[in-house]
């Protein structure tokens, strides 16, 4: 139903109340796109966009090993994330977990984040040399999939649409 | 995170599923209650109650035609809902459009290198 554009444009969906769906198309082949999701110095480069620096970035990249990225935003604040390999297709499918260090509004100490952990799944996929990428990130519960989304807005939300799937993208 | 237990706004009409499927039909095309009830398989008061509850919060609109009431979707209503993910999109593509200046540097430097199979 929805149509990722030609121009690569993000287009961010909620397939069910405890998912995030995001797909993108990229002008490179798969396993370039792959090597930037998992090479950590190629990682610094683009995780923060252009809005801070990525101090920490480290993988393990097998089944049972560790990643975690931290970045520093404008505001001089640190932001971690870190998780763990469950599953690795090279330059197709990747599986692992998320924890975001410090949910907002959340008390959350790294002993007891497993809780609020989400599963991402990577799939790349490429034709004619351009790679259509998809995460489909997992939350534990509607309500930590929701504080992912707003980051930072103050409007709740009763519930996810799968509806915006089909509908949101025909408005004006 | 709490929010007004209000059905006045879209972000609650949309909380029911039986409401989200009206609205899944209905963004198919313009459709008489008869279709909906139909393809619902709910009794018409339930029906009328959901459209009610759409209609107050101007998610879907309504129409006379003959004695018919034709029911369409109005998207602009979705707009708050949309918003709210838009904004997460956003800071998705700002980091997305760093990685494809990434990958075209990637892509120059394996052709300068010749070799394309990693």
């Amino acid at each position: 139903m929805v149509a990722v554009t030609s121009s690569g444009t993000a287009v961010v969906t909620l397939p069910k109340d405890t998912q995030i769906k995001i797909v993108r198309e990229f002008n490179a082949p798969k396993h370039l796109v792959y090597k930037a999701y998992t090479t950590p110095e190629l990682i610094r480069r683009w995780w923060n966009a252009k809005r801070g620096v990525v101090t920490v970035a480290e993988v393990d990249l097998q089944v049972g090993g560790k990643w975690r990225y931290v970045m520093v935003t404008p505001d001089g604040s640190d932001v971690g994330f870190h998780g763990e390999f469950r599953e690795i297709v090279p330059n197709q499918r990747l599986v692992s977990t998320e924890i975001f260090e410090g949910m907002p509004g959340m008390e959350m100490p790294p002993e007891q984040g497993d809780d609020s952990a989400a599963v991402n799944t990577l799939t790349l996929t490429e034709k004619a040399g351009r790679t259509t990428l998809t995460i489909l990130s997992d939350y534990p519960s509607r309500e930590i999939r929701d504080i992912v989304i707003e980051t930072g807005m103050e409007a709740g939300m009763q519930d996810a649409m799968d509806l915006l799937e089909e509908v949101a993208i025909s408005l004006a | 995170m709490a929010r007004a237990a209000t059905t006045a706004d879209a972000f609650n009409a949309v909380a029911e599923p039986r409401r989200r499927q009206i609205l899944d039909v209905l963004a198919g095309g313009e459709r008489p209650v008869n279709d909906l009830v139909m393809q619902l398989g709910l009794g018409q008061p339930q029906v009328s109650k959901h459209l009610r509850v759409l209609r107050e919060v101007g998610l879907v609109e309504v129409r006379g035609e003959g004695r018919q009431r034709i029911y369409r979707l109005n998207g602009q209503a979705l707009k708050p809902i949309h918003d709210w993910v838009k904004d997460y999109e956003r800071s998705w593509e700002e980091r997305f459009e760093a990685l494809d200046e990434l990958l075209e540097e990637l892509k120059q430097k394996e052709e300068a290198d010749g070799s394309s199979d990693e």
